[in-house]
């Protein structure tokens, strides 16, 4: 068994998913987890949803400084108490949070960091594996030296979270400790100005719908968008049409996009480019729509479909509808 | 003003990733080697507040085996006026990597602002930015697709999930990992490429910049392709018979809808 700390994420009152599957996971599998949980006065009642799956132990600090979230506050606050608690290791997600500030806990404790881990086996020994080259390969880490060992885990690698609401965990208010270190920081988050997207973010969400070029134009994307609103899915794009101007950077899926690991990859109209493919070929189930029989996106396909995806997309909408209904 | 780009030499996209035979790395035999995209847009950012800063000037520095002068080169023929390259074996981590640039940066008479690619698509770590900072205490803004320059702060524009964007202020200086859609970055110029190849590099020991190999906190190992995919079904029928086929599968087969 080992003590391993956990740094919590949260936006708009709730602790995220990402956040609660590595709390889960990590003490399911018989690990003393310990979530760290920063945030502006009321914060506190984000505890009981971690101890309801698992954490034996919270500690919060509430203060105006975590209203937003920023490396600085959360590393200045985070790297005492994580030096006292000493877990053997500490692990947050993935995010943009996660991998804005866990470079910043290494550097601070003196200790590696296991960036974008996607295999995590933490039955007895622990085994850390990650993608290198965009998943074009895969590498075990090894840590060398003494201290806790830092992780950040890719979302949706240990899968859907677990609760029970009749589990809680003992919650600790470290706000006096952490208030004296926060007073004098020299960056300041001003305002978070929310995407105008009610989806989820293609990182995070469980099944993405993604087009390619020969979807023609940006507006085409909407039977995309009706698909994915019908499932709760996130909409990516390859780069060609990121390119062709039909979507933002910011829905990129490929080497120079985001790299995504959803259970379920639905890739419409994409000819699966090397760069694409190691953008989401770890994808747990993949779905390919292509009337080029040759496509190499259908190598990496469990579910291939040739023909025509403005016939095909509608008419999966409509049946992904009555599956919904049921 | 002093502006510092620390750059990465990466294998091209497009490369067809081979596992060295004894998995403790990867064949890179018959790699081609490019200063990795996101460092692109640092390099062009960091020429832009050179060009309406009268005085500035701009220095790229890498750390990592010979063949990163060439990277370096690259930037040198964008029109950066200085290199430094810091020689580091292959297979450093981002702690020594980091700490070795940081090192290369102190031993500079004034840093104003430095400038990094979000990511390097090697190892996708996203890591270097922050340690950089980290080890020069001054803060550091990443995935910044946006920079207002104030006299002695700026006003960046950081993309988080679902296209949100946190407004950052910090004072100079400070480490900026820069996003696409920062700029465009511009093409070298035929006699930008002349000049980079006269122009000297500054070669630094790793003793010169403070580090040794004690400071590598994690190594990779055990290198593998990823696994084959299993051939997948490709279903027959007309269209409606498709998507019907394929929820049901999607549904009763993969359990994931």
């Amino acid at each position: 068994m080992s003590k391993v700390c956990v740094i919590a994420e949260h936006r708009d009152g709730k602790i995220k998913k990402s956040t609660l599957e590595i709390v889960s996971a990590v003490s399911s599998s018989g690990h003393e987890v310990c979530v760290l949980l920063l945030g502006d006065a009321g914060v506190k009642s984000l505890a009981s949803e971690l101890g309801a799956h698992g954490a034996k132990k919270v500690l919060f600090a509430e203060n105006p400084a975590f209203k937003f979230y920023t490396a600085e506050a959360y590393s200045v606050a985070l790297a005492p108490t994580l030096k006292s608690e000493n877990p053997e290791f500490v692990l947050a997600a993935h995010t943009p949070q996660g991998k804005d500030l866990m470079p910043h806990l290494s550097q601070k404790l003196g200790v590696g960091l296991a960036s974008d881990c996607n295999t995590v086996e933490c039955q007895g020994a622990w085994k850390l594996r990650r993608p290198v080259y965009a998943g074009k390969a895969t590498a075990e880490v090894e840590f060398v030296g003494t201290g806790p060992k830092l992780a950040s885990i890719r979302p949706n690698t240990f899968g859907s979270p677990k609760s029970d609401p009749a589990k809680s965990s003992e919650v600790v208010d470290i706000s006096s400790q952490v208030s004296g270190l926060v007073g004098a920081l020299k960056t300041k988050a001003l305002d978070v100005v929310k995407g105008n997207s009610s989806r989820p973010d293609v990182t995070e969400a469980s099944i993405v719908i993604s087009g390619g070029r020969s979807l023609k134009s940006a507006e085409n994307f909407k039977i995309l968008e009706e698909m994915a609103d019908t499932l709760g899915a996130a909409v990516g794009a390859s780069r060609a049409a990121v390119d062709a101007g039909f979507r933002p950077h910011r829905d990129q899926v490929g080497q120079t996009g985001k790299v995504v690991s959803p259970s379920l990859y639905i890739a419409c109209g994409i000819s699966g480019a090397i760069q694409h493919l190691a953008g989401m070929r770890t994808s747990k189930i993949i779905v390919a729509i292509n009337t080029d029989a040759e496509a190499p996106i259908f190598q990496v396909a469990d579910y291939g479909i040739v023909g025509d995806l403005f016939t095909l997309v509608p008419l999966l909408t409509q049946e992904f509808k009555k599956l919904k209904e049921h | 003003m002093n502006i510092y780009v620390c750059i990465k030499q990466v294998p091209d996209t497009e490369t067809k990733i081979k596992i060295a035979a004894d998995g403790s790395g990867i064949d890179t035999t018959g790699v081609k080697w490019i200063v990795s995209p996101y460092d692109e847009f640092a390099i062009e950012e960091s020429l832009r507040v050179r060009e309406k800063n009268a005085g500035s000037t701009v220095t790229v520095v890498s750390a990592g085996p010979d063949r990163i002068q060439e990277a370096l080169r690259t930037a040198l023929a964008m029109g950066a006026d200085h290199a430094i390259s810091v020689e580091l074996p292959d297979g450093a981590d981002n702690f020594l990597a980091a700490k070795a640039l940081a090192g290369a940066l102190q031993k500079e008479a004034k840093v104003d602002l430095v400038f990094c690619g979000k990511e390097a698509i090697d190892d996708g770590a996203s890591q270097v930015s922050q340690l950089v900072a980290a080890f020069l205490g001054i803060p550091c803004i990443t995935v910044v697709q946006n920079i207002e320059y104030g006299a002695s702060s700026l006003k960046c524009k950081r993309e988080i999930e679902g296209g949100s964007l946190e407004i950052i202020e910090s004072p100079m200086p400070c480490v900026i990992a820069a996003q696409k859609g920062l700029n465009e970055p511009r093409y070298a110029s035929l006699p930008n490429i002349m000049k980079a190849k006269k122009k000297e590099i500054k070669i630094l020991k790793m003793a010169d910049v403070g580090v040794s190999a004690g400071d590598q906190k994690i190594r990779l190992k055990n290198f593998q392709a990823p696994p084959p995919k299993q051939a997948g079904k490709k279903l027959s029928g007309d269209a409606a018979q498709q998507a019907k086929e394929l929820v049901k599968l999607l549904h009763e087969e993969a359990k994931v809808v």
